[in-house]
């Protein structure tokens, strides 16, 4: 028993030590990031302010992140409709083989992303990034969604059309409102695998990078590894918060339909 | 337990050679039902009998092959659910769990014409007719589910349909909120006078709440009566196993210048009439059923109303208000089984006793051999 506590406490540390150490040197005066620790200072981050490429490279980043996640839901509620409230043949294959790119390397996908692209005589940029996003944000937002479409007694549509609704009003009044959370978790979470990634922005961002392309090529100045540290720790605290914030509305969701917790992401 | 038939108008739903095939799955066959207005009809029978596919037949819900589903004269072929005068009350009573009790039941009145301190009131009144006066701000998910069933029957009277159909609607109720809810049904239809189809498995469900009853088997109507018939003089073996406990006893039936005479194993010969064949006098083998309560078992000095059987005492159990006892005739197989009422003062016959058994010709039930 002991033991496995033991091993359970260090494997949380190995886990999350390294993260720890982002703030902990991005508020250190010191541009070595070096233990002892020299002094307390919010310096790394007025230096952010001052790094307009980074400006640059961020906004292209939210962009391509909310795009990505948009067009990864609207695919993500037809799938998960195909899957939950229709039956045809090689079904169950047809979710597989969606589901596919959960499990692909990012950089099979990237590389033949970039050689497809470029073979079409077409030129990257932020549109390719956004259809790479979009393609291994997709599997997640239908793996969300399908359990909240799946979660939906059927019955509810049933009865809204039974009681004179038509099917689109009844998708509207009845449908999207339970879905929601799923739909709001599914967003955040798409958002915030694309505002993190970085092999498939790496090969197809073109000129214009991303926010942790940027921060890649900023690995080469030592002066600015600090910065880096500032805006990691920035990148890990709004990750964290819209996790929570996704996983809210899926719980909120699932008990607001009376249903048990089948667990989600968290 | 039958509260006395109403009469009932003329055929709201004719239902004619309803078929319907799921691939191989022949889950209608050949239905023919006339339903009058104002009566509270139930299809009842075990599960997969094709009883639910038959009420969301009715409901627009579900295609059917070939026939004809009639509501006042109208056919109904591709008239979809929602353009249908019949407003249904779902097994899991599908309340929107994110609209308050009052959205819940005013849902159906969106696009009526009426303003809307109409519509609220309309959806209010419905509310106390389903005794939940008082609860329309509540939040719908938090409601137990007797609660959700009233509402469920209060968002589909609001509309005023001429056929309320009900899957299953006490199924999820425990037993206690069940007895009071079909009370509750009952009293509720006669006050609103609208025809109320209802799909149940449970038979004393049935039999407690019907004006009629139609029984079914394998996508097939087997009998359609009201419950005492239904209960007295059911067509076959299985309808009468299936409602109530029937006794069953081997007999060969024989006629004598025009009448019928049935010699059942244990008991002797017996005059019997037509009419205790439901499906007709079956001459030679035969089976004779019977129900528990219409034998008695005498005591000392009590004479037979009727006829008189020597048995002796197998099994006795004990509920209180009343006693089960199973006994077995001389020369039968199988024991038969006896409620009897108790009586204060008088004890129960222990297991192995000789006892007594009245009978009555009149009460038996006569099937032919493959009936």
């Amino acid at each position: 028993m002991k033991s496995l506590k033991t091993y359970a406490i260090l494997y949380l540390i190995f886990l999350y030590a390294p993260i720890f150490l982002l703030p902990l040197f991005a508020f250190n005066s010191s541009t070595v990031i070096a233990f002892p620790l020299t002094s307390f200072t919010t310096e790394w981050f007025t230096t952010l302010l001052t790094l307009t490429e980074m400006h640059g490279a961020l906004l292209n980043s939210l962009k391509i992140a909310l795009t990505s996640a948009v067009l990864a839901t609207i695919l993500g509620i037809f799938a998960a409709m195909a899957a939950t409230r229709y039956t045809f043949p090689g079904q169950k294959g047809i979710m597989g083989f969606i589901m596919l790119p959960l499990v692909l390397p990012e950089i099979i996908v990237a590389v033949s992303l970039l050689i497809v692209i470029l073979r079409m005589g077409f030129n990257t940029g932020a549109w390719s990034v956004i259809a790479g996003h979009t393609l291994i944000c997709t599997p997640f937002a239908i793996a969300i969604l399908q359990s909240a479409f799946a979660s939906l007694d059927p019955s509810l549509e049933e009865a809204a059309y039974d009681l004179g609704e038509t099917p689109a009003s009844t998708f509207r009044l009845v449908t999207l409102p339970l879905v929601m959370p799923g739909i709001i978790s599914a967003l955040l979470i798409s958002f915030t695998i694309s505002m993190d990634e970085f092999i498939i922005a790496f090969f197809l961002t073109g000129a214009e990078p991303t926010l942790p392309v940027y921060l890649f090529s900023m690995m080469r100045f030592p002066k600015l590894l600090p910065a880096v540290m500032a805006l990691g720790t920035i990148l890990v605290v709004l990750s964290v918060l819209l996790i929570v914030i996704a996983e809210f509305f899926r719980r909120r969701g699932a008990k607001r339909a009376g249903l048990k917790d089948t667990g989600g992401f968290l | 337990m039958t509260i006395k038939k109403k009469p009932t108008g003329p055929a709201l739903i004719t239902l004619q050679n309803v078929e319907k095939h799921y691939g191989d799955y022949h889950a209608l066959r050949g239905i023919n039902l006339e339903i009058g207005t104002g009566e509270f009809f139930s299809l009842l029978g075990p599960s997969g009998c094709g009883k639910t596919t038959l009420l969301r037949t009715i409901a627009g819900f579900e295609d059917y092959d070939s026939g004809y589903v009639l509501i006042s004269g109208r056919d109904m072929r591709g008239v979809p659910a929602n353009k249908r005068p019949t407003n249904m009350v779902f097994q899991s009573y599908a309340i929107f769990p994110h609209l308050t009790v009052l959205q819940n039941v005013a849902f159906g009145l969106r696009k009526s014409p009426m303003s809307k301190a109409e519509k609220t009131k309309a959806a209010e009144d419905a509310l106390e007719m389903v005794g939940l006066k008082g609860y329309g701000h509540r939040a719908a998910h938090a409601l137990s589910g007797g609660q959700r069933q009233r509402v469920a029957l209060a968002r589909a009277l609001v509309l005023k349909p001429k056929v309320l159909l009900l899957d299953e609607p006490l199924s999820a109720l425990d037993r206690k909120m069940r007895e009071q809810m079909q009370v509750e049904l009952i009293k509720l239809q006669r006050e609103v006078g609208i025809t109320f189809i209802l799909v149940t498995h449970d038979q004393e469900e049935a039999l407690v709440m019907s004006d009629r009853i139609a029984v079914m088997f394998e996508g097939e109507i087997v009998q359609c009566d009201d419950p005492e018939v239904l209960y007295r003089r059911p067509k076959s073996k299985r309808v009468a196993d299936f409602i109530g406990v029937m006794n069953f006893l081997p007999a060969t039936v024989s006629e004598e210048n025009g009448t019928y005479i049935a010699s059942v194993a244990g008991l002797g010969e017996a005059e019997i009439t037509e009419g205790q064949c439901p499906a007709g006098v079956p001459l030679g083998e035969a089976t004779v059923g019977f129900r528990p309560e219409t034998l008695t078992i005498l005591y000392e000095g009590q004479t037979a109303t009727h006829r008189e059987a020597p048995a002796k005492v197998e099994e006795v159990v004990y509920y209180g208000d009343m006693t089960y006892y199973d006994v077995r005739f001389e020369g039968v197989e199988k024991p038969v089984r006896i409620s009897m009422r108790n009586i204060f003062g008088r004890d129960v016959l222990d297991v192995g006793a000789s006892a007594r058994v009245s009978w009555s010709p009149g009460a038996l039930v006569v099937f032919g051999a493959d009936q």
